[in-house]
């Protein structure tokens, strides 16, 4: 009885833990983001078109933009090649294919993303010159991103799809349908909350990825006007300044995360409510 | 009588494994056939070839005919879906599809190329009347089939292969994971569908096989034993091995 209680409590600890990282760096962000983003004027920092701290304009929008169209662009790419994959390993793969590809996709997942950037740098941005420019932009990086987040896309939609009863699919095929439409039609709606949560967490990664899109986005802090021109992400204005920003500058680059923070809380909470709403 | 569906010296293999070993089998329409024979004889996997399920297995290797409406099945260029569709088949767990009442039953002939919204209801409501089920849905027939109780469940995968307008239906101990009374429902109703469709059912339980088949078949090992006039085999069967099963000395 005794020990049981002492498990008890070792395991609500140990859950308490998320709870309380999560708390502190909130309240850490905030407490100071809000001063800041009151200091600078809400309007100004987050609908400001420019950022120049020499001249101490914090204007956030471009970097807001930066990071929303290359994480969409990332997923246009990136979630339907990664559903598909995941399709075609649970249903239509031998197992031979499946041996050879389910720890390819694995490793996709452990290569670091310094080592992505360094590839894309090399290998994506001068196919990306012979289109226009000097190859950096929001294409190359999204590009790069879809396949950073295939991993992921691919290992949680496999694993809802594989946790379906296979009963479903015979349904499907016992009234003579064929096998392509059976697991378009039953198995990938059935799967739907396993796959939307794929798709959550791949934009999660997206729009938090740093090293890799710093590498290849081209930065410039301004509203591009095309998808082949460069752009700065949220995360890439904080980790190229914060080395040597001081001040104001420093603390308008901790409100940028803070920013970042408050659209991942909403990502996750739109999602959950999703799937509220279709049980 | 029509004979609908024949088989002649089927062997089937699952890699070197030889699971049915040569089976002859006539199964006339309008009357329900049952399977019966204890754990692994070979019943459910005999039942399988008659709408070619068994293809999904790759190791599966199939000798010998069968034919349904005088049509050799697994002939090159058979259409397997055509197959399927007359030849319908319901499962040992009730398998709905997480969608609502409605379009489980409406997948069916969507998957056929019927589109049109009236003719959809039309079917739905027919094919869940025939099953004896749209009393108790029809109410709210656009809510999700997965809150049925197991019994409704089992005849809304019934009313599901009827909507593609089988002659033939194919069961495979549909009513084993079910309560009594759900299990009489389905049985009252495979009476009342002998009538329009011709009914293979495989069963564990030899009661369920004598109150409702009018000729039963007797499985053991992958062979078939015995087949014959269900009456006849429960009371004087002509196997010593069918005997000592019926009467509970195996099995």
């Amino acid at each position: 009885m005794k020990k049981e209680r002492l498990f008890k409590v070792i395991f609500a600890t140990s859950a308490l833990f998320s709870v309380v990282a999560v708390g502190v760096i909130s309240i850490f962000l905030f407490a100071s983001a809000i001063p800041t983003i009151a200091e600078i004027g809400p309007l100004k920092f987050l609908l400001g078109t420019t950022w120049k701290p020499g001249s101490n304009l914090y204007g956030i929008l471009p970097m807001i933009l930066g990071s929303i169209v290359v994480t969409l662009i990332s997923i246009i790419i990136g979630v339907p090649l990664g559903i598909a994959t995941a399709l075609y390993l649970t249903f239509f793969a031998s197992n031979k294919v499946k041996k050879v590809m389910n720890p390819s996709v694995e490793l996709l997942a452990g290569i670091p993303s310094v080592v992505y950037g360094f590839f894309g740098l090399m290998v994506l941005v001068p196919i990306m010159r012979t289109v226009t420019g000097n190859g950096k932009s929001i294409l190359t990086a999204s590009i790069l991103l879809s396949v950073m987040i295939l991993p992921t896309i691919v290992t949680v939609s496999q694993s809802s799809l594989n946790a379906l009863d296979p009963a479903l699919l015979e349904g499907a095929l016992a009234l003579g349908d064929s096998k392509e439409r059976a697991v378009l039609r039953v198995m990938m709606p059935a799967a739907s909350s396993g796959i939307m949560s794929s798709v959550v967490l791949g934009i999660g990664r997206s729009i938090g990825e740093t090293m890799a899109v710093v590498m290849v986005a081209g930065n410039q802090p301004r509203i591009p006007s095309s998808l082949l021109e460069g752009a700065r992400t949220m995360t890439a204005n904080i980790v190229l300044e914060m080395g040597y920003a001081a001040d104001l500058h420093r603390e308008a680059l901790l409100a940028t995360g803070a920013v970042l923070f408050v659209f991942i809380l909403l990502i996750n909470l739109s999602f959950s409510l999703i799937r509220r709403k279709k049980k | 009588m029509s004979e609908k569906i024949k088989v002649e010296n089927l062997h089937l293999y699952y890699g070197e494994k030889e699971a049915l070993k040569g089976i002859d089998l006539s199964v006339k329409e309008n009357m329900i056939m049952s399977f019966i024979g204890p754990s692994g004889c070979g019943k459910s996997t005999f039942l399988r070839c008659l709408n070619r399920m068994n293809d999904l297995i790759p190791t599966c290797r199939i000798e010998g005919k069968v034919y349904y409406g005088g049509e050799d099945i697994y002939a090159d260029k058979y259409d397997v879906a055509r197959l399927r569709k007359n030849v319908g088949m319901v499962f040992q767990k009730p398998n709905p599809f997480p969608f609502s009442i409605f379009d489980n039953i409406a997948y069916g002939p969507r998957t056929h190329g019927i589109k049109n919204k009236v003719k959809l209801r039309e079917i739905v409501e027919k094919s869940l009347c025939e099953a004896g089920l749209f009393d108790e849905v029809k109410d709210r027939l656009n809510s999700s089939a997965l809150g049925l109780s197991g019994g409704q469940m089992q005849r809304l995968c019934i009313a599901r292969a009827l909507s593609v307008e089988p002659d033939v239906l194919l069961l495979d101990e549909p009513t084993s994971a079910l309560d009594p009374i759900s299990t009489e429902k389905i049985e009252e109703l495979l009476l009342k569908l002998k009538k329009d469709y011709t009914i293979v059912i495989v069963t564990h339980n030899m009661q369920q096989a004598l109150r409702i088949s009018d000729m039963t078949a007797f499985f053991l090992l992958g062979n078939m034993i015995e087949c014959d006039d269900t009456t006849k085999m429960f009371s004087s069967p002509t196997d010593k091995r069918t005997e000592d099963y019926i009467t509970g000395r195996f099995g």
